[in-house]
C-alpha cells in the first residue's frame, strides 16, 4: 500500500539514497536494516514527509503523496530519542494527536487509557514525562505514535538507549502489537536482531541502496553479497580465487563449492564460511568419510569465549567458529567443514 | 574486622558528602560575592542613604492633599501605561522573534539590526525622530495634508498616549526578539516534527508546543519590558508631554523642583516594592515552570521560507519592522544632511538643499568654547565606557547566572533582588550618588568611573537573564563525563560549559553595550566635562537655538546609530575560539 | 582571571583622577555653562591654578546637588543659581559672602542679595518669539501684548513650556503672575487654554520641535523662549543671514528678567582663588565673552555687546520683575495652580 518509488537524496553533495524503491503492504512489518549513517533516518523523514527527494516519489494507494503535508499523512512517528513533549504529562502527551483530531474529551481519555494498557503503562496518565525511565519514556513515544490510529507506523532506532533485557521484552511487546494492529510498519535499526524479531520482511541498506531483500530467514540464510554477509554476522568471509574443479583457493585454506562450476579458473570468489557445523579433527582423522567434507581449517586458537550454549573458538587465522567443547587457548586445532557450512556470495 | 572496615568505608562516604556540601556552598558564596559587593555598595547602600535622607522622622514630610491626588494618579496612569506598553511590546515582537529565529533571508541581519538600535538612542533623539515621521510637520501628516487638501494636521501624535505607547514598543521590542528568539532557535525542533506527524498544522503547532515551551522566555521578556515601562520617564516627558505624569516623573518633579525630599523618598520606596513584588512573582512562576531539553544549534533551525503562507507571514512581518524601525530612525540621517534653513533675505523660501556642513562643523569648534567635543572623542569616550560596562558586567554576572542556573534556597532569596536596580527611581538612585559618593573614601562623585558603574548596575539584569537560560540548559552528564575523562573543573568548564554558552555570552555583550551607549540619564548625573558621551554631546547641541546647532545634533545621533549598529555586528560577529554553534 | 580585571581597572582609574600638579579650583555650573577657552586659561595661567567645572543638570538639579552636599562641597564656586531659586540657595546656607570690588559697578537692579553672598554674573529675558515669515505670509499682525494672544486670530499658535519642567516656563508663568496679580493670572491662562494653547515639557521640545522658525519647522509660530534667541538664530546659522528669521514680542511685561548668580560655597577649601574666579567672572572680559557662548546679557555695563546682539536682538526696556521673597513664598503654590487650571 506504500510505494516508495526511485528515491534520490544527497547530503553535503555525497548521494545518500539512490533510487530507492520498494514497498510495503498492509499488515507488513517492513526493517529497513543498515549501517549508521546510511541514510535510513532520512528515507524515514521523506515518508513522513518532513523531508522532500530531490527525486523519486512517495505513494500511498497509488495517490502521489508529494504536495500532502506532514500533518495530513496520518504516519505515525516514533523517534530515536522519544521527542516526549516535556511540558506535557504522559496522557497529554498520549493524547496529542487525538486533540489534533479534535476528538471530544471523554472518548479520547477512553482511547489514551486503552492504548496506555497496551503498551504496560496503566495508570501512568497523570506522570510528567521527565520523570519517566528510558524504557517507560519509549513506550510513551508509542503509546503517543499509536493513539490516532495511523495507517502507517515508523520507528527510527526506538530501542537503541536501552540495556538488553528492556530491549528483549520490547521487542516482544512490539511484535505483539504489531501483529494485533494489523498496522503496516517501517522499522530502522541497526541492531540485526531486532530487525529479524520483528520484522516480515529484510531490506538491507547500503550505499544509498537496498541490496537484499526478503523474509529473515531468506536473508540470513542467503546474504547474496559479502558486504551483507559481514554485516548480518553470518559467519566467516573469504576472498578466494577459484581453481580447477570446483575448488577456491582462500588464504585459509582450500575449499570445495556447490557453486564454484559459474566460476572460471581465476576469477575471485567470495564464500561465507558458517561457524556452526564444523568438527574438531581427532590426530588428524574424523569420524567422517573424506570426500563429504568441504575443507579443512586449521590454525592456533587464539581466544575461546564461553556463551550459554556453546563456545566461540576463534582461530589464529581469524575465522571462529562454534564449539561444543571448549578447547585449550594455543593448542592447534584442525576442524573439518561440512559443505552445508559453505556458500558462495556473489 | 568487618564491622572496622565497614566504619571506615562509611566515614569515607560522609565525608566526602559533606566535602562536596561543603564544597558547593562555598562555590555558591564565591559566584555570589561579586555582585553582591557590587550593589552593595554602589545600589542599596546609596538608595538606602537617600531614602532614610527622606523618610527620617526629624524633617516633616509635606503631605498636602493635591499632592496625594497627584501622586495617586500618576500610579494609575503608571500601571496603566506600563501595562498597555508590555502588551503592544509583546504583540509586535513575537511575530518578530519568530521571523528571525526561524527563517532565513535577504537583508536579515540589516533589519535585526534595525530592532535593535532604538534601545541604546536616547529619548531626545527618538522623539526627535518619531516627530519628524509623525509629528504636526513630519511625513505622514505632510503627505497626507497634501493629499486630500487639509489645513492641519489630521493625525495627532506628540501629546497622545499613542505616541507614549509608540514610543515604548519602538525602544522595547529587541528585548522580546533577543530572549525569546533566544529561546525559540534552540528548541529541539524534533518536537515540532513528532507533532507535525500527530497531525498538527502550523497554528496548532504554534499553540499547543511552542507557546507553552515558550513561557518561561516570555514571561522574562515581558517582566523586563514592563519594569522599563513602569519606569519610564523620558518617553512620557518629551513625546507624552505635559498631560500625563507617571510615578518618575512625579518623584522627579518632587525632588527636583519642589524639594520635597520626604514625598520623593516616600514614592520612590512604594515604586521599589513595586518592582520587587514583580520580580518575586515572576521568579515563582519561572521556577515552577523550568522545563530544561538538549540545546540544539540555532542554525539547524534555521531555513528559507517555503510555503506560500510562510513567504506572506516573511514579507509582512519584514515590511512592517521596516516600517516602524526605519521610518523614524531615517529622518535623522536625512536632517542631517538637509539644510533647512531661510536662505539670505528670503523670508518666505526656505532652500531645501544636500550638505555636509553639519558634519564638518562637528570637527570645528567655532565658538572656541572650553567644552567642546571633537567627535571622535565623544565616541572614543562612549566607547570605553561601554567596553568597561561590557567587561564588568559579564564578570559580575556570569557568576550569578551560574548560580541562578542551579537554583538553592539562597538563589531563590537573591533571584527577584537581581531586578532592582531597572525598577529603581533614576532621579532617587542619582540622588543617593550625590550624598555617598562625595567624600573619601569613596569619593567617586567627580571621577569618571562612576559613569560606567551606573551602567553597569542597569545593564546586569539583562546579562544575568540572557545567560541564565543557555547556563541552565547544559546537561549536567556532560560535566560529569568530561570529568571521568581527567578534565580539571576549569578544563570541564571550558570544554563542556563554554561553547555551550558562548553565544549567549555574546547576546548578553551585545545588551551590556547598547544599554551603556544610549545611557543619558545616570551618565548626565555624573559625567565631567572632559569625558562626555555621544548622547551627552546630542543633548548640548539641542540645548541651544541655531540651525548649526540643530543640524550638528542630527550628525551626532547619526554617529551615535552608526556606531552603534558597528559595534553591535562586529560583537555578533565574533568568533569566538572554542565555542561551538551554539 | 574576569573578577580581577574590572577590579585592576578600576583602581587604575581612581589612580589616574587623583589630583596632581596646580592647585585646581572646582567650579559648579548648570549644563547651559560655556565659555572661551582661551578666557579660562587666561585665568589659569594668571593664578597658576586648573579649573574644573561640574556640569551638574538644570538650575534646579544643581542646587539640590548643592544643598545635600553641604556638610563636604562638591565645589569651591557654584554658579548659575537664578532669581527664582535665589531664596531657597539662600535659606540653605550653602554659601558665604563675598564683597567683590568689581560690584560697584553693576547696577543695583541686579543685586538682590544684600549680603552679597550670591553675586549677579549675566541676565537674560524669557519672551514670546516669534517666526516673522508666517506672520507675513499669513497677513497677521504680531501680537502687541500679553491681552492679544488670546484673540481668536491666533488660535493654536502659541506653545509655552509646563513651569513644573522647564525654568523657563515658569520664568513666563511669573511674568503673568506679574501682570495679572494673583488669582487674576489664572483666569488668563484658561482664556490661553481656550485658545489653543499647546504645552510641552521643556525649551528643546518647543523651540525644536514645535516652533515653526527654527530647523525643526514645526507648527507653531509662537514661542516661549529668550530676548537672545533671534541673535543666536543669525549666528548659528550655516548660511550667512542679513535678517533673523525670528523676532521678539516687547509688549508690557510680556518678558521676564532672569538674573544668574554665581557663589562661593561654605567649606571651600581655596577661599582666596574663589574669591578671584568671582571677580574674574565679573570681570569685562569674561563678561564680554559670555554673549556669544551663552546667549546671556552681562551685567557689567563696561562689557561691550558683540554685533550681531546689537543688530539683531531687541530687549525690554521694562521687563517684568517680581522679588526673590515673593516667588519663594508663591512659586509651589503658583505651579500647583497653574496645572489644575491649564493641564486638567
Amino acid at each position: 500500500m506504500l510505494e516508495v518509488i526511485d528515491i534520490w537524496k544527497s547530503y553535503e553533495g555525497q548521494p545518500l539514497l539512490c533510487d530507492l524503491s520498494f514497498t510495503v503492504d498492509a499488515g507488513e512489518t517492513v526493517c529497513l536494516l543498515g549501517a549508521s549513517g546510511s541514510g535510513k533516518s532520512t528515507l524515514l523523514r521523506i515518508i513522513a514527509g518532513l523531508e522532500a527527494p530531490e527525486r523519486g516519489l512517495v505513494r500511498w494507494e497509488g495517490n502521489d503523496l508529494s504536495l500532502v503535508p506532514v500533518h495530513l499523512r496520518n504516519f505515525g512517528l516514533v523517534f530515536q530519542d522519544y521527542a516526549l513533549f516535556p511540558h506535557l504529562t504522559v496522557a497529554e502527551n498520549v493524547a496529542f494527536g487525538l486533540r489534533m483530531k479534535k476528538l471530544p474529551a471523554a472518548e479520547s481519555g477512553r482511547r489514551v487509557a486503552d492504548v496506555l494498557e497496551r503498551v504496560n503503562l496503566a495508570g501512568f496518565g497523570p506522570r510528567r514525562v521527565t520523570d519517566l525511565s528510558g524504557g517507560e519514556q519509549q513506550r510513551v513515544a508509542l503509546a503517543r505514535a499509536l493513539a490516532p490510529s495511523p495507517r502507517l507506523l515508523m520507528f527510527d532506532e526506538p530501542l537503541g538507549a536501552l540495556d538488553r533485557n528492556l530491549r528483549e521484552q520490547l521487542m516482544v511487546e512490539l511484535r505483539g502489537i504489531l501483529h494485533a494492529g494489523r498496522v503496516p510498519a517501517i522499522y530502522v535499526t541497526h541492531d540485526q536482531e531486532e530487525a529479524f524479531t520483528l520484522a516480515d520482511r529484510v531490506l538491507l541498506l547500503h550505499e544509498g541502496r537496498i541490496v537484499r531483500c526478503g523474509t529473515p530467514r531468506e536473508v540470513w540464510e542467503a546474504p547474496g553479497s559479502a558486504w551483507a554477509a559481514r554485516f548480518l554476522g553470518a559467519g566467516n568471509v573469504l576472498e578466494g580465487v577459484a581453481g580447477a574443479d570446483g575448488q577456491v583457493m582462500t588464504p585459509a585454506g582450500v575449499f570445495r563449492t556447490g557453486c564454484a562450476h559459474v566460476h572460471r579458473p581465476g576469477d575471485s570468489v567470495a564464500l561465507l564460511l558458517r561457524p556452526s557445523g564444523a568438527s574438531p579433527l581427532r590426530g588428524g582423522r574424523s569420524g567422517k568419510p573424506p570426500d563429504v567434507a568441504a575443507g579443512r581449517a586449521s590454525g592456533r586458537v587464539t581466544d575461546v569465549v564461553f556463551q550459554q550454549e556453546r563456545y566461540k573458538v576463534t582461530l589464529s587465522n581469524g575465522l571462529y567458529f562454534y564449539l561444543a567443547e571448549a578447547p585449550h587457548p594455543g593448542e592447534e586445532l584442525a576442524l573439518e567443514i561440512p559443505p552445508s557450512a559453505i556458500q558462495c556470495l556473489s | 574486622m568487618q564491622d572496622q572496615i565497614q566504619k571506615t568505608v562509611e566515614n569515607r562516604i560522609s565525608e566526602s558528602a559533606s566535602l562536596r556540601f561543603a564544597d558547593s556552598l562555598i562555590r555558591r558564596i564565591w559566584f555570589w560575592l561579586p555582585i553582591s559587593l557590587f550593589l552593595a555598595v554602589f545600589f542599596f547602600y546609596p538608595l538606602a542613604r537617600i531614602l532614610w535622607l527622606g523618610l527620617n522622622p526629624a524633617a516633616p514630610l509635606k503631605l498636602a492633599p493635591a499632592s496625594l491626588l497627584v501622586s495617586r494618579d500618576a500610579v494609575f496612569f503608571t500601571f496603566y501605561q506600563a501595562s498597555l506598553s508590555t502588551l503592544l511590546t509583546l504583540a509586535v515582537g513575537l511575530p518578530a522573534a519568530f521571523l528571525f529565529a526561524r527563517f532565513d533571508f535577504h537583508g536579515k541581519v540589516f533589519l535585526r539590526l534595525l530592532t535593535a538600535i532604538p534601545f541604546m538612542l536616547p529619548t531626545v533623539v527618538v522623539a526627535a525622530g518619531f516627530n519628524a515621521f509623525l509629528g504636526p510637520r513630519g511625513w505622514v501628516n505632510l503627505g497626507l495634508m497634501n493629499l486630500f487638501h487639509l489645513s492641519t494636521a489630521p493625525i495627532p501624535f506628540v501629546g497622545t498616549l499613542g505616541a507614549i505607547l509608540m514610543a515604548h514598543v519602538f525602544y522595547n521590542t529587541t528585548i522580546v526578539i533577543r530572549l525569546v528568539g533566544n529561546a525559540l532557535a534552540h528548541l529541539d525542533p524534533r518536537l515540532e516534527q513528532a507533532a507535525r506527524t500527530l497531525g498538527a498544522d502550523s497554528p496548532q503547532v504554534l499553540r499547543r508546543l511552542l507557546l507553552p515551551l515558550l513561557r518561561p522566555s516570555i514571561l522574562a521578556a515581558a517582566l523586563l519590558v514592563f519594569i522599563f515601562d513602569f519606569t519610564s520617564f523620558g518617553v512620557i516627558l518629551l513625546l507624552g508631554g505635559p498631560a500625563f505624569s507617571t510615578l518618575e516623573v512625579v518623584i522627579y518633579l518632587q525632588a527636583i523642583q519642589f524639594f520635597n525630599l520626604p514625598l520623593a523618598a516616600l514614592l520612590s520606596l512604594f515604586q521599589l516594592l513595586c518592582t520587587l513584588t514583580f520580580s518575586v512573582l515572576y521568579s515563582r512562576v519561572v521556577i515552577r515552570m523550568a522545563v530544561t531539553s538538549a540545546p540544539r544549534s540555532a542554525e539547524s533551525n534555521l531555513r528559507r521560507p517555503r510555503a506560500r503562507s510562510e513567504k506572506l507571514f516573511v514579507a509582512v512581518s519584514c515590511l512592517f519592522c521596516f516600517l516602524f524601525f526605519v521610518f523614524p530612525l531615517l529622518s535623522l540621517p536625512m536632517r542631517s544632511v538637509t539644510r533647512l534653513e531661510a536662505d539670505r533675505g528670503e523670508r518666505a523660501g526656505v532652500h531645501y538643499g544636500l550638505t555636509i556642513d553639519y558634519y564638518r562643523e562637528l570637527f570645528i569648534n567655532r565658538r572656541e568654547t572650553v567644552f567642546y567635543v571633537p567627535p571622535f572623542a565623544a565616541i572614543g569616550n562612549s566607547l570605553v565606557y561601554a567596553a568597561v560596562t561590557v567587561i564588568l558586567s559579564l564578570a559580575l554576572g556570569f557568576p550569578a547566572a551560574s548560580a541562578l542556573a542551579r537554583p538553592g534556597r539562597l538563589e531563590r532569596l537573591i533571584d527577584p533582588l537581581l531586578m532592582l536596580p531597572l525598577g529603581a527611581s533614576a532621579v532617587t538612585l542619582g540622588l543617593g550618588f550625590i550624598v555617598t559618593f562625595n567624600r573619601p573614601p569613596l569619593a567617586l562623585l567627580a571621577s569618571p568611573v562612576l559613569v560606567p558603574l551606573a551602567h553597569t548596575l542597569i545593564a546586569l539584569p539583562f546579562v544575568i537573564r540572557s545567560l541564565q537560560p543557555a547556563l541552565a540548559s547544559i546537561p549536567d552528564r556532560l560535566r560529569q563525563a568530561a570529568a571521568s575523562l581527567g578534565a580539571s573543573p576549569l578544563h570541564v568548564w571550558a570544554a563542556v560549559d563554554w561553547p555551550i554558552v558562548a553565544r549567549a555570552t555574546l547576546g548578553a555583550a551585545v545588551f551590556a553595550f547598547t544599554v551603556s551607549l544610549g545611557e543619558f540619564g545616570a551618565t548626565s548625573l555624573v559625567v565631567r566635562p572632559e569625558y562626555p558621551t555621544l548622547p551627552i554631546a546630542i543633548a548640548r547641541f539641542l540645548s541651544q537655538p541655531g540651525g548649526l546647532n540643530y543640524g550638528q545634533a542630527m550628525a551626532m545621533a547619526t554617529i551615535l546609530m552608526v556606531v552603534c549598529g558597528a559595534g553591535i555586528l562586529s560583537i555578533e560577529k565574533l568568533r569566538l575560539p572554542g565555542a561551538g554553534e551554539f | 582571571m574576569k573578577r580581577i580585571l574590572p577590579l585592576l581597572l578600576l583602581a587604575a582609574l581612581l589612580a589616574a583622577c587623583a589630583p596632581q600638579g596646580p592647585v585646581t579650583l572646582t567650579v559648579m555650573t548648570h549644563d547651559s555653562f560655556a565659555a572661551s577657552d582661551t578666557v579660562i586659561q587666561a585665568f589659569e595661567k594668571a593664578n597658576n591654578v586648573k579649573v574644573a567645572f561640574l556640569k551638574s543638570g538644570d538650575a534646579g538639579a544643581e542646587l539640590n546637588k548643592a544643598i545635600l552636599t553641604k556638610d563636604a562641597p562638591l565645589a569651591d564656586v557654584m554658579y548659575g543659581t537664578d532669581n527664582t531659586f535665589l531664596s531657597r540657595a539662600l535659606d540653605a546656607g550653602i554659601l558665604q559672602p563675598y564683597a567683590s570690588p568689581l560690584l560697584a559697578k553693576i547696577p543695583a537692579e541686579f543685586k538682590l542679595d544684600p549680603q552679597d553672598r550670591l553675586l549677579p554674573v549675566d541676565y537674560g529675558d524669557v519672551c514670546i518669539n516669534y517666526d516673522k515669515a508666517y506672520f507675513s505670509s499669513h497677513n497677521l499682525a504680531v501680537p502687541a501684548t500679553l491681552e492679544d494672544l488670546f484673540k481668536p486670530e491666533y488660535k493654536g499658535l502659541l506653545v509655552v513650556e509646563n513651569p513644573a519642567t522647564s525654568s523657563t516656563g515658569l520664568t513666563f508663568l511669573l511674568a503673568t503672575v506679574k501682570h495679572f496679580g494673583s488669582p487674576d493670572y489664572i483666569g488668563y491662562w484658561k482664556n490661553l487654554r481656550q485658545n489653543g494653547l499647546v504645552v510641552v515639557d521643556g525649551w528643546e521640545t518647543a523651540y525644536y520641535t514645535n516652533f515653526s522658525g527654527s530647523s525643526g519647522h514645526g507648527p507653531q509660530p509662537m514661542v516661549v523662549s529668550y530676548a537672545s534667541s533671534p541673535a543666536a538664530e543669525v549666528v548659528g546659522a550655516s548660511t550667512p543671514l542679513t535678517e533673523s528669521p525670528i523676532g521678539t514680542i516687547l509688549g508690557p511685561d510680556t518678558c521676564f528678567r532672569q538674573i544668574e548668580f554665581v557663589g562661593v560655597l561654605q567649606g571651600s577649601k581655596h577661599l582666596a582663588l574663589a574669591q578671584k574666579f568671582v571677580d574674574f567672572m565679573l570681570d569685562k572680559q569674561f563678561q564680554e565673552d559670555m554673549p556669544l557662548q551663552m546667549y546671556v546679557y552681562p551685567v557689567n555695563p563696561e562689557a561691550v555687546l558683540p554685533d550681531a546682539f546689537v543688530k539683531y536682538a531687541q530687549i525690554p526696556t521694562q521687563p517684568a520683575r517680581l522679588s526673590p521673597a515673593d516667588i519663594a513664598a508663591g512659586r509651589d503654590q503658583w505651579i500647583a495652580d497653574w496645572t489644575a487650571a491649564v493641564l486638567h
